[in-house]
């Protein structure tokens, strides 16, 4: 009888322990992963000046191209945040949602999928500039973050982008505005 | 009679205590901490042997940018650098302070946040030091 009692007992403590568990915070999330250096590729640059403000002022010109608003920044350390609200529906989607919707009400129901496609997203973008390490090249390392919020208000996606194209399409911006600068225009 | 005053009594002490519970706001919450501060600063530091806190601070940056965090607010004079990453539907925010420490050492302190829960597991704080150490090529040494 005392035993089962015991028993028992031990069977609440490690019920304890896993919900406990659920609750707690991931381990690991501060270690480098595999896929850091395909990344690293995809985000950085380099550019053959010294002129680490020059580049930065590019960039802020740039962002300034893609729509963006300067957030904060810090020239000494090379660096600019910035970020954009921008539209996020998709017609794809949308047609889905709203092709549910509609076997829902032939259904008899009452389908809401419509209200989960989403509507707007934010994106961030950080951009660091250092010397390269034989100090002849400036390195550029940009990266995107978005948030999209759905038809509700409410947050449905938040993620890194990594996408290459855009990494693409902000770096042929940047190397002509390197350019155009150069040339005063 | 009486009895009538003493019920009134009580029903006026019970309603004050419901008020005035309510009025005790959730923000002490806020400051609260599972760790002794000593612990926690201890997880939290390491020194390093340089003194260049431009170099120290461009490491950091990018030791963030590869863990994926995209950097919020940075100052060199404060020597301050946040910044935050996605953790499925999370966000991770981390704040990295450098400060000198006497003549010859830099001081690095982070402070990280999962959700609305603060990082106190030194392992965690750990993984950090190590990327770090790796780019600078020096040692993290324990503070105590």
């Amino acid at each position: 009888m005392k035993k089962k009692h015991r028993f028992s007992k031990l069977l609440v403590f490690f019920l304890c322990l896993g919900i406990i568990g659920c609750a707690s915070i991931p381990k690991g999330f501060l270690k480098p992963n595999e896929t850091s250096l395909e990344t690293r590729q995809l985000q950085i640059r380099q550019y053959e000046t010294n002129n680490e403000e020059q580049i930065l002022a590019s960039v802020a010109g740039v962002l300034q191209d893609l729509g963006f608003n300067l957030d904060n920044s810090e020239t000494k350390l090379g660096f600019v945040a910035a970020s954009k609200k921008a539209d996020a529906t998709s017609g794809g989607q949308m047609a889905g949602a709203f092709f549910l919707d509609m076997l829902a009400a032939v259904g008899g129901g009452h389908g809401n999928a419509m209200a989960n496609c989403d509507q707007n997203q934010v994106v961030k973008a950080s951009v660091i500039t250092k010397p390269s390490l034989d100090g002849k090249n400036t390195v550029v390392r940009v990266t995107f973050q978005r948030i999209v919020w759905n038809m509700s208000n409410q947050i449905s996606k938040v993620e890194t982008v990594k996408d290459p194209e855009i990494y693409q399409k902000f770096y042929d911006s940047l190397s002509k505005a390197i350019f155009l600068e150069a040339q005063k225009i | 009679m009486k009895k009538l005053t003493r019920c009134l009594g009580i029903s006026v002490i019970l309603f004050s205590i419901v008020v005035l519970s309510g009025c005790a706001t959730t923000a002490g919450k806020a400051f609260e901490t599972n760790e002794s501060q000593v612990k926690l600063r201890s997880m939290q530091t390491r020194a390093f042997d340089t003194t260049d806190k431009q170099k120290m601070m461009q490491t950091v940056i990018s030791t963030m940018q590869d863990l994926e965090f995209v950097i919020d607010k940075a100052d060199l004079i404060l020597g301050s650098v946040s910044g935050s990453k996605f953790l499925g539907q999370a966000v991770v925010t981390m704040t990295v302070t450098v400060r000198p420490r006497g003549e010859k050492q830099l001081l690095v302190r982070i402070n990280a946040q999962y959700g609305i829960q603060s990082v106190e597991d030194p392992e965690t704080y750990q993984d950090f030091f190590t990327a770090l150490e790796k780019a600078l090529f020096l040692t993290a040494q324990q503070v105590d």
